[in-house]
């Protein structure tokens, strides 16, 4: 099989849950989990005669999301029915936009900074989820919990850009980045706030036409979408091969094989006979108000990874590392005002910092050092008082436990502040050198590597004190001499 | 327009309604002159006029994002035809695999 000469034309639709208090088009709260049933209104619940009120949040949400895709926001929208008929849909219709999706024409980038791929986004609109469906609770029924009905969601769908599995996964993780990162949404894919369908095809390099898409979905994981598009390529070119045709049809991964499988097939599709819904009335969603969300947004992680690498000399690796989570920006932005050591800082917050934060499944805002304080100890490390090693391990452990001690005072209170006085390590030196004259004979016929044996005599006679710069200075200018 | 069994069928389907041959041949004729009757609008000139939706002007009726909560579980579930104390209960759906 010639694997080489296809090419995978890939399309993503991404559902994230808003992160509103209520539900889209009624007061009733919106948050997961909670007792079944209890999260309900009559709205949620379709009882006749009651009527939707949108949620303004829902509007300014979309809009944000927009404008971090570098959408059009449309001014003038309508919302549609879309009818199908199940047991967790209790009205028997899915509010919607369907002509008039709030956000068209974006893009998001992936890829390194220099070597950028852009992905189209085709819209963004706004709907509702449905509740869920229990099948293994009871043997004889399905049992139906409508907490989750009339959850706002924006459906984000992209253009068929993607060409595997890897660019899939690069812009899924962008786009969950990009909503955790301005509390769009909180991007749980196991839990399915943040949920994936891909449609995938493939063609021959150098077609112009399509071939026949598949859609795929039950993806929860960003590794299983990558998994599931790899293998679903692999297949559709397997069969093309083989002189099949690819049918049309809807597949679900099943995470364990790695493959997927028929769902249904396009003969069976629904007919979801759109039309305008009367109960809400159209939304005009004026430019002040775009403006003003517009305004209030901070600067999106892309931007500042670049600035980072940019104006701060950080390495690509460092500062998408730093960019990638909203509370460790406003930490490090911090730091930063505090400090010109830019790489130190960005070190020590992936670093120890992160060490710890991970040690305890801490967040960002959980470290409780003020950032002016942690500039002030990357002061002392540059200026020799202290080691790196000194204050990761010995002091920082300490220091959480009392954050307002400023570091130098604790560093003495430790006894970790470095001897920096040249007279003093140099005396140091000659002893050293002096106990071992064979050794420095060595050395001086070649054996350079020595050194080290020098530098732990040296720290041995400082109680590990001397600063390592100064006494390795030292040590080399006596041997070379 | 032409209704027949065919379109019967598809449209009983969406609805999940069942329907005996003679029923089926019964609706398609009626449907067919409710169909009629309403095709008599399509004999008025519509050309370059935007279609009605709302009756009214009004826009942006939204609420702010506040939780208001009115009814109880017992309640939420006090109408259903099939429900225990935290589920509503439906015919079986099988899972698809």
């Amino acid at each position: 099989m010639n694997k080489e000469s296809y090419e995978a034309v890939i399309g993503l639709e991404v559902h994230a849950q808003l992160l509103t208090k209520t539900k889209a088009y009624s007061s009733d709260i919106a948050e997961y989990g909670g007792d079944p049933n209890t999260h309900v209104s009559v709205v949620t619940l379709g009882h006749p005669g009651t009527l939707p009120v949108f949620n303004k949040r829902t509007a300014e949400l979309a809009i944000t999301m927009g404008l971090a895709t570098h959408c059009k926001i449309r001014e003038h929208n309508l919302f549609a029915r879309k009818n199908y008929f199940y047991a967790d849909l209790p009205k028997g219709y899915q509010i919607t936009q369907d002509q008039t999706p709030i956000c068209t024409e974006g893009y998001v980038e992936i890829g390194e900074s220099r070597k950028e791929k852009r992905i189209g986004i085709t819209r963004i609109h706004m709907e509702e989820d449905a509740g869920k469906s229990i099948h293994e609770l009871d043997p004889y029924f399905t049992l139906i919990d409508l907490n989750r009905a009339g959850t706002p969601l924006i459906e984000i769908v992209s253009e068929p850009d993607l060409r595997s599995g890897e660019e899939a996964y690069e812009y899924l993780t962008e786009i969950r980045k990009l909503v955790r990162y301005l509390a769009i949404c909180d991007g749980n894919m196991e839990e399915g706030s943040l949920r994936c369908d891909a449609n995938i095809s493939v063609r021959k390099k150098g077609a112009s036409e399509f071939g026949v898409k598949v859609e795929v979905k039950n993806m929860n994981s960003i590794r299983n979408v990558k998994r599931a598009i790899d293998h679903e390529i692999e297949r559709q070119i397997a069969a093309i091969e083989n002189g099949e045709t690819i049918s049309q049809e809807t597949r679900s991964f099943d995470a364990a094989a790695g493959t997927t499988f028929s769902m249904r097939s396009k003969e069976a599709a629904h007919d979801y006979r759109y039309f305008p819904e009367p109960d809400l009335p159209p939304l005009r969603i004026h430019a002040a108000m775009v403006e003003e969300i517009r305004s209030g947004m901070p600067a999106l992680p892309k931007e500042l990874q670049k600035r980072y690498e940019q104006e701060l000399g950080l390495s690509t690796y460092d500062a998408a590392l730093l960019t990638a989570e909203k509370s460790v920006v406003t930490y490090f932005e911090a730091l930063i005002q505090h400090t010109t050591r830019y790489k130190a800082a960005a070190n020590w917050i992936l670093g120890p910092v992160r060490e710890w934060l991970n040690a305890g499944a801490r967040d960002m805002d959980d470290f409780p050092v003020a950032p002016a304080q942690l500039a002030a100890l990357l002061a002392l490390i540059d200026e020799g008082k202290l080691s790196f090693s000194a204050a990761a391990q010995q002091l920082l452990p300490v220091w959480v436990e009392e954050p307002d001690t400023a570091p130098d005072a604790l560093a003495q209170k430790l006894n970790l502040i470095q001897e920096t006085d040249e007279a003093f390590i140099e005396q140091l030196v000659d002893e050293a050198l002096k106990a071992f004259p064979d050794k420095v004979a060595e050395y001086r016929n070649g054996k350079k590597g020595l050194i080290g044996l020098f530098m732990g005599e040296v720290m041995k006679r400082s109680k590990g004190k001397a600063d390592p710069k100064v006494a390795t200075a030292l040590l080399q200018k006596k041997l070379e001499a | 327009m032409k209704v027949d069994v065919a379109l019967i069928d598809r449209l009983s389907n969406l609805a999940k309604l069942r329907f005996e041959q003679d029923e089926k041949e019964d609706l398609a004729g009626k449907l067919e002159s409710i169909i009629g009757f309403v095709d008599k609008l399509q004999e008025v000139p519509v050309q370059g006029i935007e279609p009605l939706i709302h009756m009214g002007d009004a826009v942006n009726v939204w609420r702010d994002d506040a939780v208001h909560m009115e009814i109880t579980k017992e309640e939420a579930l006090k109408n259903a035809p099939l429900a225990d104390s935290d589920y509503f209960k439906v015919p079986k759906v099988l899972k698809k695999k």
